[in-house]
């Protein structure tokens, strides 16, 4: 074997003339379609790269997180607000009792649906490539539904009696209600919550490890406590490879039937326009396509910042490009579906709402929905918009703001057409709720900011499994 | 006990066949990444199995028990007819039964990796070289004082950087 050729990764960039062309064409991450790939990192080289990112962090990100932090002590404040003045001050009346607090909080479940399918279902397809991207989307999936799990409770009005989700034995044996939607809910988040989390940790185990083993002083003893003694013998490894495997395979189902729960709040209601067998798969193929969209979000700056282009390259964001393309035709098959069941059911209420969506007060945002997850992603068509950085950046906006308004489009125009003109309404936004929204985007940023200057935001243990490994004289296993 | 630091996989294997001919057994290896080769290196047949996923069903199943449990005992405890349902109604508690399957099931997989790995280990072995997170293998073979050249012999001959005991 040939060794690969020298590279400084501080200089490098994806568009640096590819000095050995046999090392393009076997690049393992690279996987040689491309025409530019970076020179293949060894196994030291991908254990210094990844340890650099924990290095004290400069004034720009200080700046970022100052600007963050008060977007999420404006949210903390109107939500005090909100709780001394009560639900009012949301813009809550009838019949809009659900409006962008529920919007929102499917917003962010269906957020995280992308980083466990990145984790789970494609390291069962053993999926090479999600080796380097799969740590970052993981961590977006933990966070995704923190914000998620916050919007319930600021929802709840009475928040301070959110327990009484919970099932424990009280004093007149008064159990929550499980043939509601909501309670599914409860059980569907707290297990998806439970699940990633254990997941990601059990992952991060080896890596900080290995940045324990690159540290001194005081932080040696800080990752050191929590690397939990991992050595990386071989009967550490037996157990943690079938752990894992094992986790993946369970957290699979999840990436399914967390979303399809979510829709059940809606399909389960008599409501115009929710009342339908259709939601579950249309719920999950939308979150998974807006998450794709946060991954991109996330990782391209990620990448630049930390200079991981020869670990996070041309190949991932095609791919990437590639599954928010079919996540969208799915999409816009689903949302045809939406039309041509509610023409042929022959239900005048049913397409009342519906016509409702196109013409009505909030039509604007029905076709911006429409323009931005149908229309806007057709561009990855074109393979040079895939690895075009600012194309996939503003298709990635785009099919976020889209995919939010799309549960927007769902609850708000849903409950303003309802069966009788006499429960009629339009909802319009306050500042109280609209700031709620942008602290919970904060807290997602403030969490995720935090975490990729404390852990290894790359996997140090998986890319290595993709790169070759080092051999003296036979061939590489 | 003898430590063999290796830059390469093949020379690690070559060394564990090596040291499992002459009949030392008791090898404890390190790597950065789990790595089948080791593995069937060090039984010589196959891959091992691990009691892992007998702790993932015993969690799975008692989740699927717990979920309905719950569910019908508790509807049972406040006997009271809602939307024209059966007081016990399989379908929605399917779902709670479910979710607690993956829950156990998640747990039970975590319980089974720290009882099994054992982490925390907070002892540590005694040849455990930081450069085993990085970029280096490690072979350690438990074996007689009397024997210790030998073994070093073997170490060096498959290809070891460095042998320490």
């Amino acid at each position: 074997m040939t060794g690969p050729p020298v590279r400084d990764p501080l200089t490098h960039r994806d568009d640096e003339p590819v000095r050995d062309a046999a090392a393009r064409r076997d690049h393992p991450i690279a996987g040689g379609s491309l025409a530019v790939a970076p020179a293949t990192p060894t196994f030291a080289d991908v254990n210094r790269d990844v340890i650099r990112t924990l290095d004290f962090p400069g004034n720009l990100y200080f700046g970022w997180m100052s600007i963050i932090a008060l977007l999420l002590a404006g949210g903390i404040i109107a939500w005090v607000g909100q709780i001394y003045w009560g639900m009012g001050m949301a813009g809550k009346r009838n019949p809009q009792m659900w409006a962008m607090y529920i919007t929102t909080f499917v917003f962010w479940i269906g957020i995280g649906h992308a980083g466990t399918l990145i984790s789970a279902i494609l390291y069962l397809f053993r999926a090479k490539w999600r080796t380097s991207i799969y740590r970052g989307a993981e961590a977006m999936t933990i966070f995704a539904v923190m914000a998620a799990g916050l919007f319930p409770i600021i929802h709840a009005g009475r928040m301070w009696l959110v327990y009484w989700l919970i099932p424990y034995p009280s004093e007149r044996f008064l159990w929550p209600n499980f043939r509601s939607p909501l309670v599914w809910d409860v059980f569907a988040i707290s297990t998806y919550f439970a699940i990633s989390a254990v997941f990601f940790t059990v992952g991060l185990i080896p890596d900080v490890a290995a940045v324990r083993d690159a540290s001194t002083g005081f932080r040696r003893m800080v990752y050191a406590a929590l690397s939990l003694g991992w050595q990386g013998t071989d009967r550490q490894w037996r157990h943690y490879r079938r752990a894992y495997g094992l986790f993946a395979a369970l957290a699979t189902p999840l990436v399914v039937s967390v979303h399809s729960v979510v829709s059940w709040d809606f399909a389960m209601a008599l409501v115009p326009g929710w009342h339908s067998t259709l939601f579950a798969p249309f719920f999950v193929d939308g979150a998974i396509f807006s998450g794709f969209a946060m991954v991109l979000i996330l990782l391209i700056p990620l990448r630049h910042y930390f200079n991981m282009y020869a670990y996070i390259t041309e190949r991932h964001l095609d791919m990437m490009g590639k599954l928010i393309l079919v996540t969208s035709l799915v999409l816009t098959y689903f949302y045809v579906c939406e039309g041509f069941t509610t023409w042929y059911s022959g239900e005048p209420i049913e397409r009342a709402s519906y016509l409702f969506k196109w013409v009505g007060v909030y039509a604007p945002w029905w076709w911006f929905q429409i323009f931005a997850n149908s229309v806007a992603p057709l561009v990855l068509f074109w393979r040079r918009a895939r690895t075009h950085v600012p194309t996939l950046y503003v298709v990635s906006i785009l099919v976020l703001t889209g995919m939010w308004f799309e549960r927007f489009n769902i609850i708000v125009p849903g409950l303003a057409h309802g069966f009788y003109p006499y429960t009629f309404g339009v909802y319009i936004p306050t500042i109280t709720d609209s700031t709620i929204i942008v602290g919970s985007f904060a807290w997602f940023f403030i969490l995720f900011l935090s975490f990729v200057k404390v852990l290894p935001s790359l996997s140090i243990v998986e890319v290595k499994e993709t790169i070759p490994h080092p051999v003296r004289d036979g061939h590489a296993p | 006990m003898v430590l063999g630091v290796f830059a390469h996989v093949d020379t690690t294997v070559r060394a564990i066949g090596e040291l499992r001919r002459r009949g030392f057994e008791s090898l404890r290896t390190y790597s950065p990444l789990p790595l089948e080769e080791l593995e069937e290196a060090l039984t010589g047949h196959g891959l091992p199995r691990s009691p892992v996923r007998l702790f993932t069903l015993v969690g799975g199943v008692t989740g699927t028990a717990s979920g309905f449990a719950l569910t019908i005992w508790t509807v049972l405890k406040w006997n009271l007819i809602t939307g024209g349902k059966p007081v016990v109604s399989i379908p929605p508690f399917v779902i709670i039964a479910f979710e607690l399957t993956i829950l156990l099931g998640g747990l039970c997989t975590l319980l089974g990796l720290l009882v099994t790995a054992p982490i925390p280990n907070l002892g540590g072995t005694v040849h455990y070289d930081p450069r085993f997170t990085a970029d280096r293998f490690g072979v350690e073979v438990n074996c007689p004082p009397d024997q210790v050249r030998q073994v070093t012999e073997v170490l060096r001959g498959a290809g070891a950087e460095e042998v320490r005991s």
